[in-house]
């Protein structure tokens, strides 16, 4: 699939890019742990890969977790 | 060799503890939540596995809220020096450990009020009590879940209505329960939980943290170490987010891999089987020890109300003898003295000399422990 597909959750550290796949992983969406794109972030983070067609529904699965997203930004 | 010093530190361990030790080292061992590559992020999976396994023996709801440390103490600092500022009133009760007395004691001279509640000679904590010594001004109970001399249980659901009640936070020092007795924070109110790896919940020494509730608010809890953690390094202020805020450098990830592998062997176990098993042994063990003349057993005999820690003399033998007796002539290892809680010590009217300890662990048997009673009746009658 080209880069084109995806967009990226952007969030504060680690264990939180790890509680939101355990909750992707549970409603089924597609997601792979990424490092942080340069024009996106400095950090030296991961963020969570998805498929830019599951925004909504990501959006949606990861509203009552209590995780704070930073952003999602397309790539 | 008898081990009966559990309650310092567990001996026997399952084997997927170890196993999950190697197979870190062996096989994963990068830098959790630093890096990003594969190896990187495999050893942050383990860590975070971890932390799901402690969310749910403990019925945390958020794993994000376990924090990992070095140990209770470190916990219980974290938890007090980090939410308690002058003026702040702390109850607490008699029968602490100086885990929790000494941080008290040196926050008392930065201006903290601090009120010790006694518990009763067999170590028992009348909850009114607590709610009696409550003022305007009271920030935080602080009690232990369990002691590490007599063994008593400490009435923390009651403590933590009354928390609710009055508005403030109930931290507990679950040292010697963790692993070995129910805990449930959310359903218990315990805003505070500080837990060690190394005793009953079967992991590595060097490996412990804190639950933290959702009464508690991150940001302004005071992290005793700052630095890197991974995670919004742009910035040179500490993150407020956990468990970054209070996990500064890399962690114990070895000794997390295997605490996580015992939690989760634990949980397979149950708690509750834990429980019934320690508590059978206890029982036989101060029968046992409480029908030898010239012996005193401490605290509560109720197995309801305590773990499998029982202190007990011997007329006419100093504590020191008695140990030492048996480790050289009954090959059976004990704590004796203080065990590092004078106040328990002189709630139950054994300080300054302390006691003889035995503290049973899930690999104990009833074999164990009727030689170690035997062993005490012979030491009792002048052998050796």
């Amino acid at each position: 699939m080209s880069s084109e597909a995806h967009a990226v959750v952007v969030v504060h550290s680690t264990s939180h890019a790890m509680k939101i796949t355990r909750r992707l992983k549970e409603r089924g969406l597609a997601w792979k742990l990424v490092p942080v794109p340069r024009h996106i972030s400095s950090d030296c983070g991961v963020c969570v890969r998805i498929l830019r067609a599951d925004v909504e529904a990501v959006r949606s699965a990861v509203a009552e977790l209590g995780v704070e997203i930073v952003g999602i930004e397309e790539i | 060799m008898i081990y009966l010093d559990h309650a310092a530190t567990a001996f026997a361990r399952p084997p997927e503890v170890r196993d999950a030790m190697v197979h870190f080292l062996d096989r994963v061992s990068a830098n959790p939540g630093r890096s990003g590559h594969r190896l990187s992020l495999a050893a942050a999976e383990v860590v975070y596995e971890a932390r799901e396994a402690v969310a749910e023996l403990f019925h945390a709801p958020d794993p994000l809220r376990v924090v990992f440390g070095l140990n209770g103490t470190e916990a219980i600092n974290q938890a007090l020096v980090g939410l308690l500022r002058p003026g702040d009133h702390v109850v607490t009760s008699s029968l602490e450990h100086n885990a929790v007395m000494r941080p008290l004691r040196a926050l008392e001279a930065r201006g903290v009020a601090v009120t010790v509640v006694r518990c009763s000679p067999e170590g028992l904590l009348d909850p009114a009590h607590i709610e009696q010594a409550l003022r305007p001004e009271t920030r935080m109970i602080v009690l232990n879940h369990a002691s590490n001399v007599v063994g008593t249980v400490l009435p923390v659901a009651a403590a933590g209505r009354i928390a609710r009640a009055h508005g403030v936070l109930l931290l507990v020092d679950a040292a010697q329960t963790a692993g070995a007795w129910p805990i449930d924070v959310e359903g218990d109110h315990i805003d505070l939980l500080a837990f060690t790896g190394h005793k009953s919940l079967l992991g590595p020494t060097g490996t412990g943290g804190l639950v933290i509730g959702a009464r508690v608010d991150p940001g302004a809890m005071q992290p005793l170490k700052h630095g890197g953690t991974g995670s919004a390094s742009e910035h040179e202020r500490q993150p407020e987010f956990l468990p970054d805020r209070l996990e500064s450098g890399t962690p114990n990830a070895v000794g997390i891999a295997g605490l996580g592998a015992a939690v989760r062997w634990l949980l397979d176990r149950g708690i509750e089987a834990v429980q019934e098993q320690e508590a059978a042994l206890a029982v036989r063990l101060i029968a046992g020890l409480s029908a030898i003349a010239g012996v005193r057993v401490y605290g509560t005999e109720d197995p309801a109300r305590r773990t499998a820690t029982v202190s007990f003399t011997v007329a006419g033998r100093s504590v020191a003898e008695v140990g030492y007796a048996l480790d050289e002539s009954f090959d059976i290892l004990s704590r004796v003295g203080l065990h590092c809680a004078p106040a328990a010590h002189r709630t139950i009217g054994t300080f300054p000399e302390g006691t003889v300890r035995f503290s049973l662990g899930l690999f104990n048997n009833a074999d164990d422990v009727d030689c170690a009673v035997d062993a005490v009746a012979r030491i009792a009658g002048g052998s050796p």
